[in-house]
């Protein structure tokens, strides 16, 4: 394989995962580039979510490769795999932050469970961190006082804390107003851009994405149906991707549920 | 009808068995490598403090309570053979062999095992548990294995508060109050309490409650659907199950030790 410059950072490769009688996905492979910010969308409940943990190895796929750098995450062991994992982070949708602790020693968290740091530096490195979320003055507040955009911003900062190679986004934009989401989107570019990081995003906020992502994957179906810039998406031909980029409520997707014939249904209450 | 009733116990069967497997793994994963006392001992100390300290105040109000209650019943009936100078003997056998260990085992699941339930299954809605796995922290170690210790050491002593109070609960209607001889009291209590038949053995049997209590309730949290209906039933689960499994070990350790 040639792998010298353009080796991408997360290499997925034929990927097959079922829950159950469920197959999310059926050999499906994708690419994240480093320095790069690479958006995953698509409709709800087709398993983005799990994409990220079969990434972070919390699940495992049936079939085919992750590769992280040189690993094959399935494949590791509960040690290396555990190494692996100080080189990526995760924001989840709800922040999860430690309830019982406050927001700096939230962020502190990683630092002090993994090195050996005199507390002055993690004081130090924290500040920082929590500076670059514009968060330093809620250090002493506890999760709860937050707002929401606030929660996500406080575990952006846990997430950069030990300075990963690899962040994954869990729906960053879900539940937000306008100004935080702003705010999260102008902070996901920067900070991937200042700190060298390689950024996935999985979002369904169409504007938000194709706004700051390098490339996206568009999944549905458990497959991909269409990746690209955002600017080669926008004139995509698939019409499964328009009915997606664009929002319109009918389409290859239906918009309802599958049922049986309606006027069988009415007709059977009568009855 | 019967097939279908069949297939309902035989997967009812096969769920509980899963449960201990994963309950297992759970215990396995927590207890697995050396447990880091060092760095982690403010973990340590803030769940003895939660898990024990903070079960006293119920502890010793019941202990109390059942040592004045068991007095004042067994003076009723000890006194129509003439026997008031038994009541020591009766208040601490019934205390160190049987009602301290089983109370405080029953207390603490509603106490103190409905709170780490809730409390974990809570972290698992919130996603916190899958949070610290992603940071590279082993929630089993972290988050399982302060509190699984924490239950085991705690409750031992907490039994041994409650007979200690409930032996003095027993003192204070006794002597205090219905007029047996203080002195006959203790110096009773003294000749028939054996430290091994009988205080070695509440120990022991103790030790095993914590044991049980503290492992169901933790797995109940730690498997618990996250949401709140699940977290609910979970918290529930912890203390029905808990109290039978204590119940049932209860019997099986009497036998052993006192049936023979």
């Amino acid at each position: 394989m040639d792998k010298a410059v353009a080796k991408p950072l997360v290499d997925i490769q034929n990927l097959t995962f079922s829950r159950g009688e469920r197959v999310i996905y059926d050999d499906m492979s994708m690419q994240f580039a480093r320095g790069k910010v690479t958006a995953i969308m698509g409709p709800s409940g087709i398993g983005k979510t799990t994409l990220l943990r079969l990434i972070g190895g919390q699940l495992k796929p049936d079939a085919g490769h992750i590769w992280f750098e040189d690993q094959d995450i399935p494949t590791l062991g509960r040690r290396d795999l555990y190494q692996a994992r100080k080189k990526m982070s995760m924001l989840f949708q709800s922040g999860a932050l430690f309830s019982d602790m406050t927001v700096f020693d939230n962020v502190a968290f990683p630092i002090r469970e993994h090195t050996k740091l005199p507390e002055e530096i993690i004081r130090m490195m924290v500040l920082m961190k929590l500076e670059s979320v514009g968060l330093r003055g809620a250090r002493d507040l506890m999760p709860a006082e937050l707002s929401g955009g606030m929660a996500r911003r406080a575990a952006l900062a846990r997430a950069i804390a030990l300075d990963p190679q690899l962040i994954m986004y869990d729906e960053p934009f879900a539940g937000q107003d306008p100004i935080s989401m702003g705010v999260i989107v102008r902070l996901i570019r920067s900070l991937n851009d200042a700190l060298g990081l390689t950024s996935i995003v999985v979002s369904h906020d169409v504007n938000e994405v194709m706004s700051i992502a390098d490339y996206v994957y568009v999944v549905a179906e458990r497959r991909v149906i269409g990746h690209g810039t955002p600017e080669q998406l926008r004139q995509h031909e698939s019409p499964l991707v328009q009915q997606f980029l664009q929002g319109l409520a009918d389409g290859p997707v239906p918009f309802h549920f599958k049922a049986a014939d309606y006027a069988q249904e009415l007709m059977e209450l009568k009855a | 009808m019967i097939l279908d009733k069949l297939q309902q116990l035989g997967a009812a069967t096969l769920e509980t068995i899963q449960g201990f497997g994963r309950a297992t793994l759970m215990l396995a994963g927590a207890l697995w490598g050396r447990p880091r006392f060092v760095k982690a001992w403010p973990l340590y100390i803030k769940q003895f403090y939660v898990v024990g300290v903070l079960s006293l105040l119920i502890i010793v109000v019941s202990g109390l309570f059942i040592g004045m209650v068991l007095a004042l019943q067994g003076y009723t009936v000890l006194s129509k053979f003439g026997a008031e100078q038994m009541l020591g003997p009766l208040v601490a056998l019934s205390l160190l062999r049987e009602l301290g260990p089983v109370v405080t085992a029953l207390l603490f699941a509603g106490r103190a095992g409905s709170a780490l339930t809730a409390e974990i299954g809570l972290m698992k809605a919130t996603e916190q548990l899958s949070g610290m796995e992603m940071m590279a922290v082993d929630p089993l170690r972290r988050i399982i294995a302060p509190r699984l210790w924490a239950g085991v050491v705690c409750m031992p002593l907490l039994a041994l508060i409650f007979t200690a109070v409930g032996i003095l609960g027993g003192h204070l209607v006794g002597v205090d109050w219905l007029g047996v001889d203080a002195g006959g009291y203790w110096s009773a209590m003294q000749a028939n309490v054996d430290f091994e038949q009988d205080v070695l053995n509440g120990i022991i049997k103790s030790t095993v409650f914590a044991f049980v209590v503290t492992v169901i309730a933790l797995h109940k949290g730690f498997d618990a659907v996250p949401t709140s209906e699940g977290i609910s039933r979970a918290t529930t689960q912890t203390v029905v199950t808990a109290s039978l499994a204590v119940l049932g070990f209860d019997f099986v350790l009497t036998a052993v030790m006192f049936g023979g």
